[in-house]
């Protein structure tokens, strides 16, 4: 006990039961999955081999960067709106917004993606009024489309984007704003060289959760998808359930974990990530 | 750049500012003069800095007008009105360098930039921080941010300097010596420079002139020595420096401290005043005697510690003596 005290600090003793849990709960299946796809149905990389086999998975993979980019793009442009207008309106207001957006972030994602299933449906809420007040002829195709999986995953997202955005507006000085008036900078020269910069960590957070939130999304490609919007997540619970290739479903799984990583990686060349979740910059 | 033809001379006209009920600055009239250092100083609450943020335009005047060289400005936006700024806290870019923080004035007006880089390496020589150009603000002590703030503001000549409490954030003794820099630039720019501080020993050291405010109004404007020597009323008399208030024949006056002097026994014949000796406090340059006076007063000297003092103990009878000029009559009221 006395040598292996001199070795291991007792401080370890205490934490060693946390740390035996994120081994058994977190590492541990990945390394499985990880394991999985380079063994099921046969060891190698003919899981992986299949990517360049065939353009059906390389068109599942480029659906889906493609709907989380858009994704990405519109719900931190409405996020970085909706967090400027909650810091900068009264306090009352924003107590509202604030209410609001806390409640849809608390509705369950079935719930919401049912929600727009009745309001874009053929004969739904949005249809009927554009032909009532005579805009549309045809009742547009919201659903079974990119169209339909992207408002839906906007709408999802747009509270995720916005608390860290708000994070980081709040603690901004109003004064560096004024110095920058008093210099002689218009509002949208202020806006373009302080403002945006300095919010800058919380707009890559953002940008990050969102993206990286959007590659596993489910329910909403598969409901307001109808099946015609095929994306990674959809396409390994098949893999999974139906045709049980679970080879396959691990090397996509494995392919989104790297592309994640990947980005961190790219994106810590370009800032200290440490501010961008939360640490100081220094 | 600023028009040439500009000079710095502001005119504040019957100006005031209402927060819904609370009146913050009230009816307030004063002439500041091309080139001067003027401070406005005030304990907190006294308007001092509603009034400079009504100057920099960055709060609406409620009532009145101001006036640069005699053309109203009231209604010119902070962006358009060409003043300089040294903020409380700095507010300096934390993302740009030292640099494009100074330079960030001639850049937004779209001057060319090796016209920039000039100005900017003599703002940087006048502040001597040539050498921290390409670093972050986050990386300078406290007394190099606030030179960079003061080359930012001067940076594209402006014909007002605006100062809100430059030297706050500073420990006491960088703050004496930033004094001595600050009274420098000025002499070396010529810009008029408006002052905002509730410190007392700021305001002496630095200023030409000083206007001392209170809820909102000015108590008395003038040269630091006009104010230390002849304070209207009892608030400037106690705000700048320390004062003793005697009350003779239904006047009041102030008197000094150091203006007394204190003779050992009860027998000579100038005497104003007779006490006794409360508490004697050694501060190094002087000491400060508390006496207790016949009359119930308590009166405060300051002595010289050069002078042989060894007969001024605690409890030893003294007379209290000043020459006429010493004690100034104020308005009461």
């Amino acid at each position: 006990m006395q040598a292996l005290n001199r070795h291991i600090h007792t401080g370890w003793l205490i934490i060693a039961p946390l740390l035996l849990m994120v081994v058994a709960l977190y590492l541990g299946p990945i390394l499985n999955i990880l394991w999985l796809s380079v063994t099921d149905p046969e060891p190698g990389f003919g899981n992986y081999a299949k990517l360049t086999e065939g353009d059906a998975l390389i068109r599942i993979v480029w659906t889906t960067v493609r709907i989380c980019i858009i994704t990405t793009v519109f719900s931190v442009i409405f996020g970085y709106s909706i967090a400027y207008a909650m810091v900068h309106c009264h306090q009352r207001q924003k107590t509202y917004m604030l209410t609001l957006l806390l409640v849809s972030f608390w509705i369950s994602i079935l719930v919401r993606t049912f929600a727009w299933l009745m309001l874009l449906g053929r004969k739904g809420l949005v249809n009927v009024t554009l032909e009532d007040i005579g805009l549309v002829a045809e009742p547009i195709a919201f659903m079974r489309n990119e169209l339909g999986v992207l408002i839906g995953m906007v709408h999802y997202m747009i509270p995720y984007a916005v608390l860290p955005l708000l994070v980081s507006m709040q603690s901004i000085d109003q004064r560096v704003m004024d110095a920058s008036r008093n210099l002689g900078a218009s509002g949208s020269q202020t806006f373009w060289r302080v403002y945006l910069p300095m919010t800058m960590p919380g707009l890559v957070a953002s940008t990050l959760l969102v993206f990286i939130l959007s590659l596993g999304f489910y329910v909403t490609p598969a409901v307001l998808g109808g099946g015609k919007v095929l994306m990674v997540a959809e396409y390994i619970s098949v893999q999974l359930l139906v045709t049980l290739k679970w080879g396959t479903a691990a090397m996509l799984a494995a392919i989104m974990l790297f592309g994640v990583l990947a980005m961190l990686w790219i994106m810590s060349r370009f800032m200290k990530l440490s501010t961008v979740f939360g640490g100081a910059a220094r | 750049m600023a028009d040439p033809t500009q000079t710095g001379s502001l005119q504040i006209r019957n100006v005031s500012k209402f927060f819904g009920q609370f009146r913050a600055v009230n009816d307030i009239c004063l002439d500041i003069r091309n080139g001067e250092f003027l401070t406005l100083l005030g304990p907190s609450g006294s308007g001092k800095t509603t009034l400079l943020m009504m100057i920099a335009g960055f709060l609406d005047i409620s009532k009145g007008e101001i006036a640069l060289d005699g053309a109203s400005i009231s209604d010119v936006p902070a962006e358009k009105r060409n003043f300089g700024m040294v903020f409380q806290g700095y507010a300096l870019f934390p993302h740009m360098t030292v640099r494009d923080n100074v330079g960030y004035a001639l850049s937004v007006r779209k001057r060319p930039a090796d016209e920039i880089r000039n100005r900017v390496d003599e703002m940087l020589e006048l502040v001597q921080l040539q050498e921290f150009a390409d670093r972050k603000p986050g990386q300078l002590s406290g007394g190099q941010q606030q030179r960079v703030a003061l080359a930012r503001a001067l940076c594209f000549a402006p014909p007002v300097l605006l100062l809100d409490e430059p030297l706050g954030a500073l420990d006491k003794k960088l703050r004496v010596e930033v004094q001595e820099q600050l009274k420098d630039i000025h002499r070396r720019v010529g810009t008029t420079f408006i002052y905002v501080t509730h410190d007392q020993e700021e305001a002496l050291s630095m200023s030409d002139r000083i206007v001392i405010m209170r809820d909102g109004a000015i108590e008395q404007v003038g040269t630091p020595k006009e104010l230390y020597e002849r304070p209207i009323n009892q608030f400037t008399a106690s705000f700048l420096g320390k004062s003793n208030f005697i009350h003779q024949q239904g006047k009041v006056f102030a008197l000094r401290p150091e203006k007394i002097d204190l003779m050992p026994g009860n027998e000579n014949t100038e005497a104003r005043m007779r006490g006794a000796i409360r508490s004697i406090t050694y501060f190094g340059s002087m000491q400060r005697i508390i006496v207790d006076t016949d009359e119930g007063d308590e009166i405060e000297v300051d002595i010289d510690v050069w002078r042989n003092a060894s007969d001024l103990t605690e409890g030893v009878r003294v007379d209290l003596l000043w020459k006429d000029s010493a004690a100034v009559e104020l308005q009461t009221g």
